[in-house]
């Protein structure tokens, strides 16, 4: 997979000749290696930052650094008043990158669009099951019952036809899934019997041009100077892969890189310390909860799970589990995300009015389990902890606790189940920004026996969060999000703990870095500085 | 000769068969299904679920599974991993060289280091050089990898900076892959300079993995040179006269060596098996960590081949172990 080499080496050459200190390039400390190259076809952020955030656009781009949605490759659009239809007029004189066995022959048009949904949506797509496509996000995301079709008005006009209204539309279309590819490109490589390259060797519209991978060693990109923005500040960018934190640290510290994600909790005030590293911080786009199973006794009483979530010590949980990187939740959705109810407030701790509180709903002696998640992830970095400082806080009201675990798959599957034995620590990590992808996804009705791990069906709450669906303005789903989490506040389906906060080392040297809330790595507007 | 490898050869047919058959098993008895695994917190509709079972083939009987693995397996298929949907035996090739240059520099440093120190503690038995050399040995082979390679980081690569951190080769010289081991290809870029910083990017992942063998191959060597020196030729040869070199490099050592070499063989399978700590502390692009996350991620195609090849490549080390037995000692070529 090395394309465009004579020019890439020469660069690089250039590169050694002008000293590891060169201003052009950017080095990132990347966790892990991209499952791929083709954002559709896959779930994880690794393969994201280098992919979709680097080489492609989409029809809609998150604001780096909030969750705004602003015009990509299409510069404008207008929906329906029964809002199922979305008319996007495209932007013009967009240029595709080229490698080694492609040049582009034409810019960006309408063909691209139509491609890019049609090969995840339509079986009979010759790219459907190319890579062994399974389409997750696309799947996921309710696409294939959402869009009816795809039409093209002329070259630079494409209308979404929906088969229901779907206010968060728009915001869906700036995800990875729904990165532009080159249908010219696709068509080139099935004609020449190599249609893996699109994921192997992508082409796409973004800052970046790809240039090489080492599984597991490194991803080299350069500048893409026909960039229909901007061209990037920094010329070349590579992904130095270092699975390590620890490692990762060294290495930023030695000048190897300057810029790593996800440092361990333990090291982050060192950093603070040392002059050679700022540290940016946000709150993440995440919430991890412990979520009751509303269907089975005493936990079908929300005063009962009130009194619950009345007994447990989140700062302790902050204090231990976070060491500090993270901050209390009090909502299902975390504060970056618009329509957050800053109203509410928590359910003080107060271990003897829970004890009370269960004494007076005639529950004494319960016992319980408690499910520890066997993985750690930004929302829970620690759940066999955290589950242990839950046992003992409910232990202080006499509610007995043991704590189970299995397997990941095995966990994620039985807890969907809606006889579940036990409450769940679990957590989710938006997608779009949008209130519908925590509540719909984690409270709504359809999630019960699946993502909704509550098994929680309540009916002013869903009529809230489906009024909203179909809303047209922010400010109107606003209030009625902000409704629904007053709701969810009084039944308390779940104990909502924590929210984790996003830390990013970097070299001093680094300019205009924006910690994204939607956990993107974004290297599109950094510059280094001489 | 030939009748002693046709022999050994023969051997592998029952292993191969054996070792397809664990790993198919095992890794479809552990729990968790890549399925789910795959669609992680999002979950997936019980209709999807179906979909992907049958596009994965998890729908048929497991006997027809395997069957088609094995079909698969003798045309040279072992499949597409299910999570960056590349062939295996791709993927395999491409991080394989990676961990076999690591590897070979690691057995190297320890034979070069082990053997003599072993010697040397066996001669001076009981005396300070042997104390000291047997207790540094045993710190060796209790040492958590984890450990020993941040510390040598911190100090050889943050503190005094003689070292690079992690990697292969410094990220500003790039050059095709010709061999895949990191030492040739950059003397064939012809690139200045790429040589010595792939070198010297190999020193502190060398260090770290060759140690515990290293401290193998010292015990190894000075037990069995203990007990060959302790022999009654070894006593005739020092009462003929013989020079004291002599009679340990020529008569003791070649008869000492056989349990070495049988040691550094299975040393040396482990390795290739994937220095999983090593490779992921040092960012070294091997199939440690490959074969790891595949675990992780129920990845079959990739835990079966990746299994399967490692098995073969040990075979292939067994069998140049044996064949370097028979040439040290004519009556196993014999036997």
């Amino acid at each position: 997979m090395k394309f465009s080499r004579t020019i890439t080496a020469a660069m690089m050459c250039a590169t050694a000749l002008a000293g590891a200190a060169s201003a052009q390039t950017l080095v990132y400390c990347s966790e892990g290696s991209p499952e791929g190259f083709d954002p559709a076809l896959y779930t994880s952020g690794t393969t994201f930052d280098a992919s979709e955030h680097t080489i492609y656009d989409k029809l809609t781009l998150f604001e780096t650094g909030t969750t705004n949605v602003i015009p990509g490759l299409a510069e404008s659009w207008e929906v329906s008043e029964d809002g199922t239809e979305y008319t996007f007029n495209l932007r013009q004189g967009v240029k595709f990158h080229g490698n080694d066995q492609f040049t582009p022959s034409r810019d960006f048009n309408a063909d691209d669009v139509i491609f890019s949904f049609m090969r995840q949506g339509d079986p009979e797509n010759p790219y459907n099951q190319v890579s062994g496509g399974t389409w997750e996000y696309f799947n996921g995301m309710s696409m294939p019952d959402l869009i009816k079709e795809i039409v093209k008005v002329d070259d630079y006009t494409v209308k979404f036809v929906l088969a229901r209204p779907e206010a968060p539309m728009i915001s869906n279309l700036a995800m990875g899934f729904a990165s532009i590819m080159s249908k010219e490109y696709a068509d080139a490589m099935l004609e020449a019997g190599t249609p893996e390259m699109l994921n192997q060797a992508p082409i796409g519209t973004g800052p970046f041009k790809f240039v090489a991978y080492q599984k597991d060693a490194v991803v080299r990109y350069m500048r893409n100077d026909d960039y229909w923005r901007d061209p990037a500040a920094i010329e070349n960018l590579v992904f130095a892969i270092t699975p390590d934190a620890s490692v990762r640290y060294q290495k930023l510290q030695a000048g190897e890189c300057h810029v790593m994600p996800y440092p361990n909790p333990a090291d982050i005030q060192a950093m603070k310390d040392n002059p050679d590293v700022n540290v940016m911080e946000q709150q993440g786009l995440n919430v991890g909860y412990l979520a009751y199973n509303t269907q089975l006794p005493p936990f079908d009483n929300p005063k009962v799970r009130k009194a619950l979530n009345m007994a447990i010590d989140k700062q302790a949980i902050i204090d231990v589990v976070f060491q500090g990187s993270g901050e209390i939740a009090k909502n299902p959705i975390p504060p970056t995300i618009w329509s957050y109810n800053d109203a509410i407030e928590d359910d003080a701790f107060d271990p003897d009015a829970a004890k009370a509180a269960l004494e007076a709903e005639g529950v004494s002696d319960l016992s319980m389990k408690v499910w520890a998640m066997p993985v750690q992830r930004p929302y829970n970095p620690n759940a066999r902890r955290m589950a242990e400082l839950i046992q003992a806080d409910f232990s202080n009201i006499g509610v007995d606790v043991e704590i189970v675990s299995y397997e990941w798959g095995e966990y994620l599957d039985r807890s969907k189940a809606v006889d579940r034995d036990g409450a769940v620590l679990l957590g989710w990590t938006g997608d779009n920004g949008d209130p519908d992808n925590f509540l719909a996804v984690l409270l709504g009705c359809d999630g019960v026996g699946g993502s909704n791990r509550a098994q929680w069906c309540h009916e002013p709450f869903e009529k809230l969060i489906q009024d909203a669906k179909v809303l047209p303005t922010q400010e109107e789903r606003a209030k009625l999000y902000e409704e629904a989490q007053v709701v969810f506040k009084e039944q308390a389906p779940w104990a909502t703990i924590a929210h984790s906060v996003v830390f990013m080392p970097m070299r001093p040297e680094v300019e205009g870095y924006k910690v994204h809330p939607l956990g993107g790595h974004i290297f599109y507007g950094v510059s280094l500085a001489e | 000769m030939l009748k002693f490898l046709l022999s050994r050869l023969l051997t592998f047919v029952p292993t191969f068969i054996g070792v397809t058959l664990i790993s198919f098993s095992f890794i479809r008895l552990l729990p968790g299904d890549p399925i789910i695994v795959m669609a992680g917190e999002r979950g997936v509709s019980a209709e999807r679920y179906a979909e992907l079972q049958a596009q994965f083939g998890f729908d048929r009987p497991l006997v027809i599974q395997y069957w088609d693995y094995m079909t698969g397996v003798l045309r040279g298929d072992l499949g597409t991993s299910f999570v960056t949907k590349k062939p295996v035996f791709e993927e395999f090739f491409a991080l394989f060289p990676a961990t076999l240059e690591l590897s070979i520099c690691a057995m190297i440093f320890a034979v070069v280091l082990g053997l003599p120190a072993g010697i040397i503690a066996a001669i001076n038995r009981g005396k300070l050089f042997d104390r000291a050399l047997m207790s540094t040995a045993l710190v060796g082979y209790s040492m958590p990898i984890f450990w020993w390679a941040l510390l040598m980081i911190i100090v050889f690569s943050g503190w005094l900076g003689w070292t690079p951190v992690s990697g292969r080769i410094s990220l500003l010289f790039y050059f095709d892959d010709v061999t895949g081991f990191m030492l040739i290809d950059s003397l064939l870029s012809g690139q200045a300079g790429a040589f010595r910083s792939a070198a010297v990017h190999l020193i502190l992942p060398t260090i770290v993995l060759g140690t515990i063998p290293l401290a193998v191959i010292a015990r190894q060597t000075r037990s069995a040179m203990l007990e060959v020196l302790s022999e009654d030729y070894i006593r005739t040869a020092r009462a003929k006269g013989l020079p004291p070199n002599r009679v340990t490099f020529i008569h003791a050592l070649r008869n000492a060596l056989i349990p070495v070499v049988t040691v550094v063989g299975l040393l040396v399978g482990t390795l290739l098996g994937g220095a999983i700590l090593t490779e992921s502390i040092f960012s070294w692009p091997g199939i440690g960590k490959w074969m790891l996350d595949s675990i992780y991620r129920r990845d079959y195609p990739v835990v079966q081949g990746g299994l399967l090849l490692i098995a073969v490549m040990v075979m292939i080390v067994n069998l140049t172990v044996d064949v370097l037995y028979g040439l040290i000692n004519p009556k196993i070529r014999k036997a």
